[in-house]
């Protein structure tokens, strides 16, 4: 593939819930269309952080977000969305009290009226089960079924970028291989894909690029190629803040 | 015994009914209890009786009652920009009290500033209009018999249909709606609502809106049918409650139901048992229905 200019660019963003109290501490990130990038650190890293502070939902201190050349930073949520950065948040992403059916219909709100309908088609047709399950409240799905209906929530809006916060967080191994056969089918539509995780083995196996976040800052970045050897991804699959700071 | 309690209580079940789908919408969006929800009510009745009048001075025709009615189409037409404008205050006081004790997390200071809210809000009615009972009518309404002892006013009659009218259009807002999708989505989850592109300001700002246009609606009900004084709505704000928790919080129709049945247990009280055991039966309506469904009628488990 070739790699064009970045769609989404996050340069030095520090962020956090509490003023003087950063989370992200002058992080760069950047993804470009049809690529999938995978951000992966130690609990407490700031990776969750760092992507609900891009889609609006934290306050960012300093820094710049651009999207497709265009500066995006400290716009409101729900102005990200309408720019075409799609969230999907790790927990409680999915309105359980909402049929399926309205759980895309309440997103596609944003679109023009002549759009809705053709969009919701086009979600359909990548996540066909949504149709039978269409009437179902989706606090009634299984957790699997759950995590591809706020996949698809998030692509209603054809976004440019779709920003994943551990999405295989609670899923057999099973489901997770097919939410990331989606994923992979998502970036090949040409969507720029910004994963977070923790399972390491996973997200490595779909990513073309990774970033490692150690304590709010980069600490490592590359093609998954060259980084699949690197000592700091080896300590990462044992996990914890010491040992990618030894193998650092 | 006569049935004459079904048709009072009806009538001043519907005047609850509408004030507590404006305290059900906004508790389930924002998860607070206004008290001040009672003061929209008192200064709808208001806005609607200061509005009429130079209505009435510009359009001497719009004062002559309409057909059995006691009012003319100047008080009509005053409760339709009184309801905009309660919408109004609401959001205004939303904006300057509420939201920034919201923003800070503080409910339980936002719930007690809203007592605070009420007594202003009170206390500024009594100075501009006195505490003197007003009316909107001084005629006296003969009363036509429906049944062998049921009697009911022109009056009490088109506002019960007006009642189910606004009832049931709050109802299809919010089941049929893209609007009424983002409001349930809001009080179902606000950050992913966000998320989902929603602008929830925007959303809150209708709740208040659709709550303080009810309230006033309810308000000039009541100024209609009792007297219109600046503790109306206050009076009226533990009944609002019991209706909207013994309905189920967020559900409008359970508003409804819940106002009815708050509305005839306090008129078979009065007819039956004594006035003065009045206030007290809504709650023990409440505690009883809550001991055998704790969501309220309509209401659902979170």
């Amino acid at each position: 593939m070739t790699r064009a200019s970045p769609i989404l660019e996050v340069e030095a963003l520090v962020a956090g819930y509490e003023r003087g109290a950063p989370i992200v501490n002058g992080v760069s990130i950047a993804a470009c269309a049809g690529e999938i990038v995978v951000v992966l650190g130690p609990n407490g890293a700031g990776k969750s952080t760092l992507v609900k502070a891009i889609a609006g939902l934290v306050p960012v201190v300093s820094g710049r977000i651009r999207l497709a050349g265009e500066d995006i930073t400290a716009r409101p949520a729900h102005a990200m969305v309408r720019s075409g950065l799609a969230f999907v948040p790790q927990t409680e992403n999915v309105f359980t009290t909402l049929s399926v059916a309205d759980n895309l219909k309440l997103a596609a709100q944003t679109l023009a009226s002549t759009e809705r309908a053709s969009r919701i088609a086009e979600v359909h047709a990548l996540f066909p089960d949504l149709v039978k399950q269409r009437g179902l409240p989706a606090g009634r799905l299984s957790g699997g079924q759950r995590q591809m209906l706020a996949v698809a929530r998030a692509l209603i809006v054809a976004p440019k970028v779709l920003m994943l916060d551990e999405p295989s967080a609670g899923l057999s191994p099973k489901v997770v291989e097919d939410l990331f056969h989606k994923l992979r089918e998502i970036r090949d539509s040409g969507v720029g894909v910004v994963l977070v995780e923790q399972n390491v083995r996973a997200a490595l196996a779909i990513a073309d690029r990774v970033y490692v976040l150690v304590e709010g800052r980069n600490r490592l970045e590359g093609a998954r190629a060259d980084l699949a050897s690197d000592p700091a991804i080896a300590a990462l699959y044992l996990g914890g803040a010491c040992a990618v700071a030894a193998a650092g | 015994m006569t049935l004459q309690f079904l048709a009072d209580g009806l009538i001043a079940g519907s005047t609850i009914a509408l004030g507590a789908a404006g305290v059900t919408l906004t508790y389930s969006i924002l998860r607070f209890a206004n008290f001040a929800h009672g003061e929209f009510i008192s200064w709808g009745c208001y806005l609607t009786l200061l509005i009429s009048g130079p209505i009435g001075a510009w359009s001497a025709s719009s004062i002559d009652a309409i057909g059995p009615l006691s009012v003319g189409w100047n008080v009509v037409l005053a409760a339709v920009l009184a309801m905009g404008l309660t919408g109004l205050l609401a959001v205004a006081l939303d904006a300057i009290l509420f939201k920034p004790l919201r923003d800070r997390g503080a409910t339980i200071t936002a719930v007690m500033a809203s007592f605070g809210a009420s007594m202003a809000l009170r206390a500024l009615l009594e100075v501009l209009f006195s505490s003197r009972p007003a009316y909107f009518s001084r005629d006296l309404q003969i009363a036509i018999r429906v049944t062998p002892g049921v009697r009911v006013t022109p009056d009490q009659i088109a506002l019960m249909g007006i009642t189910a009218v606004l009832v049931a259009a709050l109802h299809l807002l919010l089941s049929r709606t893209g609007i009424g999708r983002a409001l349930r989505a809001v009080g179902e989850n606000p950050a992913l609502a966000r998320v989902a592109g929603i602008d929830v300001a925007r959303v809150i700002r209708l709740t208040w809106l659709l709550g303080g246009a009810l309230a006033c609606a309810s308000g000039v009900m009541m100024g209609m049918i009792v007297q219109i004084r600046p503790t109306m709505g206050a009076e009226l704000v533990l009944p609002l409650f019991a209706a909207a928790i013994l309905g189920g919080v967020g559900s409008v129709p359970g508003a409804l139901i819940g106002g009815l049945i708050v509305g005839i247990a306090e008129a078979a009280t009065v007819q039956l048992v004594g006035s003065q055991w009045r206030a007290a039966v809504a709650f023990l309506v409440l505690i009883g229905v809550l001991l055998i469904r704790p969501t309220g009628i309509l209401g659902r488990a979170e």
